[in-house]
């Protein structure tokens, strides 16, 4: 069974700045796969390489199959990976309906098919209750949870989730791990970006660490956490601990 | 709401049996604006694309149907054709320049505005077409050289471009293309991420705004028979094209014709009460303010606001 | 005049479609100087300058302030509504007429070697330079124009050090609108002003400033000198009325191929 991901040794540099090097990844079919680093390790950057927005200097990526070389982020969402992005952009004047239905526009051309699509991925985001109001006008949580719908609306093969969890409270966290956990459960693969040690702990098959760029330690995450140098390169953080099992 | 807008299509249809020409005229150019700012809707208002230089495909379409009516005899009725296609490929030219080369927000305007400009230029300096004097037409009342005796066939003639512009975006709105342009708007970057070709949608969006601009081009140039390039591809008809929408309500089916039925009155009034001569840019200066208020106070245009106005008041 | 766009644009990111109109009304206010007062432009050019000041900053306070934050689209319009005022209104107050100022010094010239030197247009360069490296003076010398650069940097910074950023911005506005207003005045014995002329003064504002690069002062003045002589070419090998034309080429290829201009920040 080929693997889902196949990305080969990309490289990307802003002026001076190595902000991917020589990066490789694989990742199977119905994986999730942890990608975690400091502050300006790379992960974004990687995440815009992977989908489109940015194209890598060097190196190869081959998804489901194909390449994605000099291809444009809507058709890499055609080909079924789709990513969220870090700072959330719902678009604000439409409704939480309208906004998720553009997703679902991506696979069911029809309005009325998407619009029924779209009611369904938000019932299973549990945002029922706010299909109607403005995106504007959600708080944070539901934002985030509304970003996941609109992406999870394209029926993803590969979902790229870009620190879904930042800026939430433990409670909010933990609805969100176990959201997560039920996509992956349907058979979305799920590479994500975190800097929750808990969410990531206890969501992955597999960690990536990336530390400027480049990858440092790759494994479950048992052996990743005790790796010394992970903890060398988030000396000074301190969520760095064993998941508790 | 519906029996509201066919008692209103009624009343409009059997309005020319009362009015006087005066009042009549007055109505062909609510109807045409309203039906030129509808065009520029689909581009401006709904894909969020600002251009300010429409007038372009007006002029383009204008010259092509007048210059093929009198050199060769070619009816307007095709020639209104001829000159919307030529339109849309000057529309697909600036379209693919602007959003190939990913110029968004003010740098877009500005290079509508240089072609319009461009435009303008060479029509000035185009002797076969007039050049400075401008382009005539000899009246004949043909109705098959897009001419009538009467002015009220004009009303209903702009009456039915206005309608069928409005029915092609309501149209838009109601199906994916329109859903997509209006996310385009939103936020363009989030619409690629979710497989929305942005290029494909815009091109689209320009293309059929530019064809449907330069077919009003014709009506143009055979209700006013004279064209002159500083008018018909000038800046200011070009803010006549964008105000009616921007005014009336941006990206929505209505928004035109309520701006055209706002601003034309408006600009007809302040053309009578202050006269001619010195006051002559008067209606531009209550343009430039209403502009400056819509901006202000009313971001998203009357119509979306008389529609709140109206829920609340429902409930 | 495209410094002070590029001013305004630096600073606060917004687009001044209004700019050539205001040059318009300076030009006008140094021709009822001339001609009610009887005071030379170029002396009359810092009461241009300061009248425009107040115009920049009224705007700003009232008008641009509200929408610093607003989608572009709504900036553009904004300006485009004042620009259509300001246009109209001059059209009323002045007629459709071109002027032109009277100024002694219109019509003195000399030889220089082989060129033939204009003093009127000496001048107006020479004071344009003075202008500009006075400009250049305040925004690096003293505190208010380092709180201006230290503002178009990082707006968000300069508000959590207590810089009353909207003191910063009107003031922008107001000396952005004064180089206009100065500039309007020192050409206008040059050059036949009128209402209509508002629109190709924004465009070439434009043009140079992108080509010098949105925001870099050194940029504008560059663009400045480059656009001149480009279209002094032009009007010399091809026909001069291809002056505009050149123009308007000159913006569709420098906003296809680098719209950062030479020395520019990208746009917000």
């Amino acid at each position: 069974m080929p693997p889902l991901l196949q990305v080969t040794g990309i490289s990307k540099r802003f002026g001076g700045l190595h902000a991917v090097r020589d990066l490789s990844l694989e990742m199977a079919r119905g994986e999730v796969l942890g990608l975690i680093g400091p502050n300006g390790a790379g992960k974004t950057t990687a995440f815009n390489l992977l989908s489109g927005f940015l194209t890598p200097d060097q190196g190869a990526v081959r998804f489901d199959g194909h390449s994605l070389a000099g291809l444009k982020p809507h058709a890499i969402c055609g080909l079924g990976l789709v990513r969220t992005f870090q700072i959330v952009r719902p678009f604000p004047h439409l409704s939480v309906l309208d906004n998720v239905r553009v997703g679902a526009l991506a696979r069911r051309p029809l309005m009325a098919e998407a619009r029924e699509m779209a009611r369904a991925v938000i019932d299973r985001v549990g945002l029922g209750a706010k299909t109607d109001q403005a995106a504007a006008g959600l708080t944070l949580p539901e934002r985030k949870r509304l970003e996941l719908a609109r992406a999870l609306a394209t029926e993803p093969t590969l979902l790229l989730l870009d620190e879904v969890m930042a800026g939430l409270n433990p409670t909010e966290t933990a609805g969100i791990v176990g959201l997560i956990q039920r996509i992956n459960e349907s058979g979305v693969s799920i590479l994500l970006i975190e800097h929750n040690m808990r969410a990531v702990m206890t969501l992955s098959h597999r960690i990536a660490v990336l530390n400027f760029g480049e990858k440092i330690v790759e494994g479950p995450p048992a052996a990743v956490a005790n790796h010394p140098r992970v903890i060398e390169a988030y000396l000074g953080e301190e969520y760095v601990h064993p998941p508790a099992r | 709401m519906k029996w509201l807008g066919a008692a209103a299509l009624g009343v409009l249809l059997l309005l020319p049996a009362v009015l006087n020409s005066y009042a009549v005229t007055v109505f062909i150019f609510i109807f045409f604006y309203a039906f030129l700012g509808q065009a520029w809707n689909i581009v401006g208002g709904y894909a969020g694309q600002l251009s300010a230089g429409h007038a372009a495909f007006v002029g383009i379409g204008a010259y092509t149907s007048a210059v093929l009516s009198v050199q060769a005899g070619l009816t307007p009725w095709v020639g209104m054709l001829v000159g919307g296609l030529l339109s849309a490929v000057l529309g697909t030219v600036v379209g693919y320049l602007g959003f190939r080369f990913g110029l968004r927000g003010f740098y877009f305007v500005l290079l509508t505005v240089a072609f319009a400009e461009v435009c303008r230029f060479v029509a000035l300096n185009t002797d076969a077409v007039g050049g400075a004097l401008g382009y005539y037409i000899t009246f004949t009342g043909n109705p098959w050289q897009f001419q009538f005796q009467d002015n009220r066939v004009y009303y209903y003639v702009a009456l039915g471009l206005m309608l069928i512009a409005t029915g092609i975006v309501a149209a838009i709105e109601r199906r994916r293309f329109g859903a997509y342009l209006i996310a385009i708007r939103e936020d363009e970057s989030a619409c690629e991420a979710l497989g929305v070709n942005t290029f494909r949608y815009k091109m689209l969006a320009m293309i059929v705004s530019s064809f449907l601009t330069g077919v009003g081009g014709t009506f143009y140039a055979f209700y006013l028979f004279s064209l002159q390039p500083g008018a018909v591809f000038g800046i200011p008809l070009s803010v006549e094209i964008i105000i009616r929408p921007i005014v009336g309500g941006a990206g929505t089916v209505m928004g035109p014709i309520l701006g055209s039925f706002i601003l034309s009155p408006l600009a007809e009034a302040s053309r009578i009460y202050f006269g001619q001569g010195g006051w002559a840019g008067a209606h531009l200066i209550a343009y430039g303010l209403l502009l400056i208020a819509v901006v202000l106070f009313l971001p998203q245009g009357a119509y979306p606001a008389l529609r709140r106005l109206w829920a609340r008041a429902a409930r | 005049m495209a410094v002070g766009l590029t001013l305004i644009f630096g600073v606060m990111r917004v687009v001044n479609f209004a700019h050539g109109d205001m040059m318009v009304w300076g030009m006008y206010l140094a021709w009822i100087l001339s001609t009610r007062a009887g005071i030379d432009p170029y002396v009359g050019f810092v009461a241009c300058a300061a009248a425009l000041f107040v115009m920049g900053w009224v705007t700003q306070r009232l008008l641009v302030d509200r929408i610093v934050d607003a989608p572009h689209e709504m900036q553009i319009l904004l300006m485009l509504g004042v620009a259509l005022v300001l246009e109209n209104a001059a059209l009323v107050a002045f007629g459709p007429d071109p002027q032109r100022v009277r100024s002694p010094l219109r019509a003195a010239t000399f030889w220089l070697g082989p060129v033939f030197v204009d003093v009127a247009r000496l001048v107006t360069f020479a004071l344009a330079m003075v202008l500009t490296l006075a400009l250049y003076l305040f925004l690096t010398r003293t505190d208010l124009g380092r709180t201006m650069r230290a503002a178009a940097d990082n707006a968000y910074g300069a508000l959590v050090i207590g810089t009353d950023v909207r003191r910063v911005y009107a003031a922008a506005f107001g000396i952005g609108a004064a180089c206009v207003g100065a500039a309007g005045a020192l050409v206008s014995p040059i050059l036949p002003f009128q209402p209509a002329g508002g629109l190709s003064l924004s465009v070439a504002s434009f043009n140079i400033v992108i080509i010098g690069g949105m925001g870099s002062l050194p940029g504008a003045f560059l663009g400045g000198l480059l656009v001149s002589v480009a279209e002094s070419l032009g009007a010399v090998f091809l026909s001069p009325s291809m002056k505009e034309l050149v123009s308007f080429s000159l913006l569709i290829l420098i906003l296809l191929f680098r719209p950062a201009g030479l020395f520019g920040k990208a746009a917000a």
